[in-house]
């Protein structure tokens, strides 16, 4: 496979990321920087129960080498908004509505072939589990090597350079002679590496990274946090960090999506949502990390539980358990409302009114 | 009861099987057979053990929809002039009674050791499972037949009728038990360290009490699975046994042994007296493995 | 690895040594072997001889000792039958099995293992949904039904190929073949079909399953996020994993074609060892049964090593677990 167009395969500025692969197919756009533009995206779940609406018009943007942490409960539905992305949805999910854009090109409703090209080589992934995520009977090298040749045009030894190349990249010592060793023989944290080296092998403009440091220990997760911020800075590429670690998003992103019960509650820059939240679950979740800075007696606990999908309440998802709830809350959803350089999905915020809080 | 029965009826599984045909079709083909087996004293038009009422004239006679076939012998006769309808209703009796009894026998002394094995651990557990291990490396016909054979040369010959029965369950449940066992021990391992197990030891429930009444009802469901697979497969040793001659005794045919006194007939033309046995053969092994590939599939925990 | 190894050595010679334990023990105590031997007309005096010749009033571990040695070089004495030396009988009869069941096991092998990474990707497709019907048909099917089955249509409607024997053979030193004759290959084609379509649908039952499981796993996840070819994921990393517990299974089931040869033996009159074990079951011809379960314990054990070995260099995981784990963060 050779690219025509670009002899520099190699080159990785963010340029690129505004040139789509297919120049015919680019299609206007509210702002053609934007790598990605999830536009009302839903997805349903067709059981025998009935069909479950998982994602509920979900909406946001990755501007171009941004990190966007995507925040939420477990089954808030930040990792099926990964999936979608990444065009892997597994059945009985799918995508019922909504557009999801990539460099101004929309990539929902692509046939497999097609997006098979697109990942990996323009969306990154990076899941959970580094153990399972890597084959077991091929050796680093050869899994890297392989994702490379299969995108870019190069020989398989110039590969094979590239990808030692990028095991130094993540900090793998000896990389020379560890490429050619199987998974298990590296420990936990070097297998994250390895699986991020592989997410970036073939220089793609956006990552989508669902809970990478969720299952290594405590005292390693920082680094990798560290070296996936760095990596994507230095190769240009966007990231969607997805997880349920606070704290993780406030050291490393730069805006932040807050997901409720498969809608977007507040997404903002991750400054301004820290320190001054607008939607009261986001100030719940804010009062529940815990800070060497203050001193607090208790941590603050929102209470109740997110509803189940086949239970979400009318209205506004959170007003069960919201302290400011109104009337309005429990009849009406609220709209994505823009204040200033965030949005709220909340009736404390109406429409057309900017409020200081 | 009924409250227990309704409950079941809502439940996971029996929407699955609703909702599955095969599932459905397998059913009443089983219950279908079950009913001519265990019937067969009521419903067998003919009794073929009753040497007054067989016919040597009627020998040999073909099914009915043949030229020279009469309603009487819906499915033909044998070289005796025994009904081969009533005579296959008995045989799928015997093949399934000793069937069901060989993955009673089975069941019961692989889930036993089973449970010991997982929830003693150490030596007890070594010992148990590399018997099982060294057992399952030969082919559980082999072990039965070798069991057979040698029941039958250490018994005196007469003692043969009598206790050819028991052999031949023993037999196959004998060489089917490590599967049960490994399955129990791998799920009581990990039943093992949950907390009700511990809750319960500290309240100072006795280990048989834990083993049984609570570690128990949270293995059987691969072990349901596992015995309809079984039940086929004893089925079918004991048909393979019969016809090599070292299953049942003649007088008590099974489908196995039919099948192999009709196979001298082959040749001559009259296929149905093998034919028919063999087919009913297959439809009870038949439906007993759709209803186990339905349940397998019902109970596996995967997104539905 | 070298420890595993001598462990699994040993291993295997414990079960040869309880196997042979269990010969001796019907060899020696089922019946009694002077009369076995001399029958009925046998005078006392005789009987005597032979009790001293052949060590019966020596301690029970030297007999168990002589059975041994004797054992081992392949001496099991006369069959009761056939008045023949057993070790003669199996040599002349292992030929015939061992070309049958590798003929088995490679039909199944062959047929079985595409069909059932067809079934595997093309899991909705109609031939697929015929395919596991068909299959399902074949575990259900006891092989000496498929057998008789094969006979009425091939043999007695249609007459296109012999049912019964071997055909004519060849001798190449003590082996006999019928691989190098016409008949000896028109023999062959319904014994082993019918002795390996159980196997067929065995082995794409189990290799469809497998291969399903492997699909549904985090690296093949990973490896479709990475957008890699089809093919490089259904072949490269997915066929590759299902093959290493494939392997396995399809080792045992080697043991087990071995063991279901008696009945197609028996169905084709086929002479091999099968039918000489199941005449030998019907006739209590101890000896023929005992050394008839020693020499199938030998190649049961010895698949089995075989297997073992093969799945360690297979999976890498084996390998380097057994050497330094090399660490690191």
């Amino acid at each position: 496979m050779t690219n025509t167009t670009n002899n520099q395969a190699l080159s990785n500025s963010t340029d690129d990321a505004t040139t789509a692969v297919n120049a015919t197919d680019r299609v206007a756009t509210n702002d053609p920087t934007n790598v990605l533009e999830v536009k009302n995206l839903s997805v349903e779940f067709t059981t025998r129960h009935g069909t479950l609406k998982a994602l509920n018009e979900v909406s946001f943007s990755i501007a171009a080498g941004e990190v966007v942490g995507v925040v939420g409960e477990s089954g808030a539905g930040k990792s099926l908004t990964g999936a979608a992305i990444i065009g892997l949805l597994e059945p009985p999910g799918r995508i019922s509505g909504g557009e999801i854009l990539l460099a101004g090109r929309r990539i929902d409703q692509l046939p497999d072939d097609q997006m098979r090209k697109i990942r990996g080589r323009e969306i990154g992934a990076i899941f959970q589990d580094p153990l399972t995520s890597l084959n077991p009977l091929y050796t680093v090298g050869h899994q890297i090597t392989e994702t490379i040749v299969t995108h870019l045009p190069l020989t398989w030894s110039q590969g094979r350079n590239r990808a030692i190349e990028l095991l130094e990249a993540t900090g793998i010592p000896a990389a020379r002679e560890r490429i050619d060793h199987y998974p298990h023989q590296f420990s936990g944290g070097m297998r994250q590496r390895v699986v991020i080296a592989l997410a970036l092998a073939a220089e793609p403009k956006l990552i989508v990274a669902d809970e990478p440091t969720t299952a290594l220990d405590v005292s390693i997760q920082a680094q990798i946090i560290e070296l996936l911020k760095k990596l994507c800075r230095e190769h240009g590429a966007a990231v969607m960090l997805i997880t349920h670690d606070m704290g993780v998003i406030a050291e490393t992103a730069d805006r932040v999506v807050v997901m409720y019960a498969g809608r977007i509650a507040e997404v903002g820059k991750v400054r301004d949502v820290i320190h001054a939240p607008r939607h009261p679950y986001t100030v719940g979740l804010m009062g529940s990390i815990p800070s060497i800075h203050q001193h607090v007696e208790r941590l603050v606990q929102i209470d109740g539980t997110m509803p189940r999908l086949n239970a979400i309440p009318q209205g506004c998802a959170f007003n069960p358990r919201c302290v400011k709830v109104m009337d309005r809350c429990k009849i009406e959803r609220p709209e994505l409302q823009t204040l200033g350089s965030s949005q709220v999905a909340c009736w404390l915020y109406p429409e057309g009114e900017n409020n200081e809080r | 009861m009924r409250a227990a029965l309704a409950k079941f009826w809502e439940g996971d599984l029996a929407w699955s099987w609703r909702h599955t045909p095969v599932a459905i079709v397998a059913t009443i083909l089983l219950a279908i057979l079950l009913i001519a087996s265990f019937g067969a004293d009521v419903l067998a038009p003919h009794n073929p053990f009753d040497l007054a009422t067989i016919n040597l004239i009627d020998a040999l006679k073909p099914p009915v929809w043949h030229a020279d076939g009469t309603q009487e012998y819906l499915l033909g006769t044998d070289s005796q002039g025994r009904d081969l309808l009533s005579a296959l209703m008995y045989g799928m009796r015997v093949s399934l009674l000793i069937g069901l009894a060989a993955v009673t026998g089975a069941m019961f002394l692989g889930i036993v050791l089973g449970l010991i094995s997982g929830y003693a651990g150490g030596r007890i557990d070594a010992l148990i499972m590399r018997i099982a291990d060294v057992q399952l490396s030969f082919p559980a016909i082999l072990i039965a037949l070798l069991i057979d054979g040698v029941a039958r040369v250490v018994v005196p010959g007469d003692m043969h009728e009598v206790i050819a029965f028991p052999v031949l369950v023993g037999a196959i449940a004998l060489a089917g038990w490590p599967q049960y066992a490994r399955t129990v021990r791998g799920s009581t391992l990990v039943e093992k360290n949950r907390e009700y197990v511990q809750a319960a030891r500290v309240i100072g429930i006795s280990s048989p009490v834990i083993m049984f009444r609570h570690v128990l009802p949270n293995v059987l469901g691969p072990v349901l699975v596992l015995a309809t697979v079984h039940l086929a497969t004893a089925i079918i040793t004991e048909a393979t046994l019969s016809f090599l001659g070292v299953g049942v005794p003649p007088t008590s045919p099974s489908l196995g042994t039919l099948i192999r006194v009709g196979n001298d007939f082959l040749f001559s033309g009259e296929w149905w007296i093998t034919i028919f046995p063999g087919a009913a053969l297959v439809l009870l092994v038949l439906s007993v493995n759709l209803l186990g590939d339905w349940l397998r599939d019902a109970l596996n925990p995967r997104l539905s | 690895m070298f420890a595993f190894i001598l462990r699994r050595l040993l291993q295997a010679a414990g079960v040869l040594l309880a196997v042979a334990l269990l010969a001796f023990v019907l060899f020696q105590y089922v019946g009694d072997p002077v009369m076995i031997m001399l029958g009925q007309e046998g005078t006392p005096a005789e009987r005597d001889q032979l009790r001293k010749d052949l060590g019966l009033s020596d301690p029970v571990i030297v007999q168990f000792y002589h059975f041994l040695t004797n054992a081992i070089q392949g001496d099991f004495g006369l069959s009761l039958r056939q008045g023949q030396k057993v070790s003669t009988l199996l040599r002349e009869r292992l030929p015939a099995t061992l070309e049958l069941s590798i003929a088995a096991a490679l039909i199944a092998l062959l047929v079985g293992l595409p069909l059932g990474v067809y079934t595997a990707l093309k899991r909705h497709g109609k031939l697929s949904q015929a395919l596991l019907a068909f299959s399902l048909l074949g575990v259900s099917l006891p092989t000496f039904l498929i057998g008789i089955l094969l006979i009425l249509i091939f043999s007695v409607s249609l007459g296109w190929l012999p049912s019964y024997g071997r055909g004519d053979t060849m001798k190449l030193g003590w082996w006999t073949t019928g691989l190098l004759t016409k008949s000896g290959w028109t023999h062959l084609v319904l014994p082993a079909v019918t002795l390996s379509l159980f196997q067929v649908a065995l082995v794409l039952r189990l290799v469809r399953s497998e291969m399903l499981e492997v699909l549904r796993t985090d690296y093949i996840k990973f490896a479709r996020a990475r957008g890699l070819t089809r093919r490089a994921i259904h072949f490269g990393h997915a066929l590759k994993n299902t093959l290493v517990p494939v392997i396995t299974i399809m080792g045992l089931q080697l043991g087990g074609i071995i063991a279901f040869a008696i009945v197609t033996e028996t169905v084709f009159q086929w002479p091999g060892m099968g039918l000489l074990f199941i005449q030998a079951v019907q006739f209590a011809d101890i000896p023929v049964m005992a050394a008839y379960l020693c020499l199938i314990s030998l190649i049961f054990v010895l698949i089995n090593l075989t297997v073992d070995l093969l799945y360690f260099a297979v999976d890498p995981r084996l390998r380097a677990g057994l050497g330094k784990h090399s660490g690191g963060h």
